[in-house]
């Protein structure tokens, strides 16, 4: 997999917002959601990028997919940079990079059935037309596991898990490269997380897909990632591959963080490592640059 | 010698919608002993967050109780009068909710909040109250408690507003603490802290514990037993080794392997539960698992009875049935049954 090129190239990212502003609309405080965050996602691969809420994941997700503006650093999509580009320059682009949310609840229009849901971004590109779009959409449907009777229900008569699969048509309606997936199963019972997990995987072999995960539960992450990036403070503290973090953490924060998986045996109890001691060292560690300690494996360590 | 603090006989509960009765709970029996921390494990909508509601006589119409019986020390509980309830409510049994966000009032100072209920519940007059609310603060891990106790619910994160819930619960020094997801919208590290002080209550005091939950870490790592529900019934009770090591319900065991093992190859398959939870507007008459069950067959459109394995190791499966009902036969003795 290492041959393969890079597909998304993350450059020194940062993305703040604004607290407050004087009376003349100059910022008076400013939160460095995202401070500096460079790494690269190959093609075919799935990138995990855990932390706890307020790290900063979840904007580095937004920005890749052009929803915020940078406010430093650029993004490469295939070679071309994102970050300056207007929205008709982005609008290939907006076709190539999708994005599948949270919460199926509120991530779907409730006034529209599910032949209009998927079949909407296929209208905005351009892709397929009338019978030839509608029998598009069926056999998308039929690949995520729901029925071509489907069709014409709305986003309400639908579980969780099957709103989630509506999510994902949606985004693979319009035949994407790359798809962001922001804790795309974190709002889904337990025994339906592993059928969406599953079908993730499907998609992405099947379909070639790039993906970015981003998510706070710490186990499926290390299941379906091929490298993980944790991340603390609006930083990148350590990359590597997913059983190298797991198995050989070097940041003390992606040690604390890895040692509050809580154990599914109840024989084992986890040596669990506190994070008060950290939190001083904070300031210091948000000065550290990334290094490569072993092939692979960086780390943001003095 | 382990003193019984609740017992729930027969609870029905269910819920009036436009389409029709909701039976969110329908027929769930089980006890809670003093000192024990005991899992109520389920997905949504299996009736374990409706089951706690019923406990606490929380539940508002549309919803009612429609049968069955809960005892607490003793006293029947259902049929009690809000009055009543409320030197029950707080003072010996407390609850605390998932969303620390809006169970605070947001207009009233934390010390205030807290000294209210102390105040009202111990009888202690104000300069004690303080000190109690100071004490209970650090105790749950906030760190300089007499300046936190003059700020404002905005002022503290989530994992601290839950702190401040679960400390204004333990004030009271309850004898029951129903916990309902009181960890799912925090993040891991402080999920673990707040896991830290259940295991302390649990070796410090003989408060007892219900933990609602349906992250089965949670459980694996604070739960002395465990209740799995699912479908408004339980499915499978037993102690947590019983349900981690000795599954007896297809339910249990298709919950334990869809979580991905630790350690192992990272990029194994998972194995999912296919399908999806019945719908309580219109329950299936036998087991709600059915649909979704490999080893379904004709006799599981009955209700399955509910079979003692090993004291207290009970499930509620045709298959165990069977098997049990074969094993009986060689070896006899060892009644069942409450």
């Amino acid at each position: 997999m290492s041959e393969s090129k890079v597909l998304v190239d993350v450059n020194n990212l940062q993305k703040h917002f604004s607290k407050g502003k004087d009376m003349r609309g100059r910022d008076t405080a400013v939160l460095k959601a995202v401070d500096g965050v460079s790494f690269q996602i190959r093609q075919g691969e799935t990138f995990g990028l855990v932390g706890e809420s307020g790290s900063g994941k979840s904007t580095v997700g937004r920005c890749l997919l052009r929803l915020y503006d940078y406010t430093g650093g650029e993004v490469f999509f295939d070679g071309q940079p994102l970050g300056k580009l207007g929205e008709k320059g982005l609008k290939p682009f907006r076709r190539r990079i999708q994005s599948i949310f949270q919460d199926p609840y509120s991530s779907l229009n409730l006034s529209l059935n599910v032949l209009e849901l998927i079949s909407e971004p296929m209208k905005i590109h351009g892709i397929y037309k009338g019978e030839e779009r509608k029998e598009a959409v069926a056999a998308l449907l039929e690949r995520v596991g729901l029925k071509r009777e489907h069709l014409y229900r709305f986003p309400h008569e639908f579980s969780g898990g099957q709103r989630q699969r509506i999510s994902i048509a949606r985004a693979l309606s319009v035949r994407p490269e790359f798809v962001v997936c922001d804790e795309p199963i974190s709002a889904l019972d337990v025994s339906v997380q592993a059928q969406v997990v599953n079908m993730l995987e499907d998609l992405q072999s099947e379909f070639g897909l790039t993906y970015l995960f981003i998510a706070h539960d710490l186990s499926m992450v290390r299941h379906i990632s091929d490298r993980i990036g944790v991340m603390y403070g609006g930083r990148l503290v350590e990359v590597a591959d997913s059983d190298e973090l797991y198995d050989n953490p070097l940041h003390p924060y992606t040690k604390a963080l890895l040692s509050s998986i809580l154990e599914t045996d109840p024989r084992k109890g986890s040596q669990r490592i506190r994070l008060e001691g950290y939190s001083g060292e904070r300031e210091a560690a948000a000065q550290a640059m990334l290094r490569e300690v072993s092939p692979g494996h960086y780390v943001a360590l003095d | 010698m382990t003193k019984r603090l609740l017992s729930v006989e027969d609870l029905q509960v269910s819920f009036a919608t436009r389409d029709g009765e909701n039976q969110a709970v329908r027929g769930v029996s089980f006890h809670i002993d003093a000192g024990e921390t005991v899992g109520i494990v389920g997905e949504s909508g299996s009736g374990k967050s409706v089951t706690a509601k019923a406990i606490m006589s929380l539940i508002m119409p549309p919803g009612r109780i429609t049968a069955g019986n809960i005892e607490f020390r003793g006293e029947r509980l259902t049929g009690l009068s809000e009055k009543e309830w409320r030197s029950l409510r707080g003072n010996r049994i407390a609850m605390v909710f998932q969303d620390p966000m809006t169970s605070l009032n947001p207009v009233k100072k934390i010390g205030q909040q807290l000294t209210e209920v102390i105040r009202r519940h111990r009888g202690l007059n104000k300069e004690a109250a303080v000190a109690e609310a100071a004490r209970m603060l650090l105790q749950v891990g906030i760190q300089n408690p007499e300046q936190r106790l003059k700020q404002y619910p905005h002022e503290f994160s989530g994992g601290m507003r839950q702190r401040v819930m679960i400390a204004m619960a333990l004030s009271c020094q309850p004898e029951l603490l129903i916990a309902d997801e009181p960890t799912t919208a925090l993040d891991a590290t402080i999920q673990a802290q707040i896991l830290d002080l259940f295991k302390e209550l649990k070796e410090n005091s003989d408060t007892a514990i219900a933990l609602i939950t349906h992250d089965l870490g949670v459980v694996a790592q604070v739960c002395t037993r465990v209740i799995v529900m699912y479908g408004g019934l339980i499915m499978e009770e037993g102690t947590v080794e019983d349900i981690f090591y000795r599954p007896r319900h297809p339910y249990t065991e298709g919950l334990l392997r869809s979580i991905p093992k630790r350690g192992g190859g990272s990029r194994e398959r998972l194995i999912p539960i296919e399908g999806t939870p019945p719908d309580l507007l219109d329950p299936p008459p036998g087991c709600p698992f059915m649909e979704r069950c490999p080893h379904a067959f004709a006799r599981c459109s009955e209700r399955p009875p509910v079979v003692e394995l090993t004291p207290g190791h009970r499930s509620m499966c045709w298959l165990v049935e069977s098997v049990q009902n074969q094993t009986a036969v060689h070896a006899e003795g060892g009644d069942s049954g409450e």
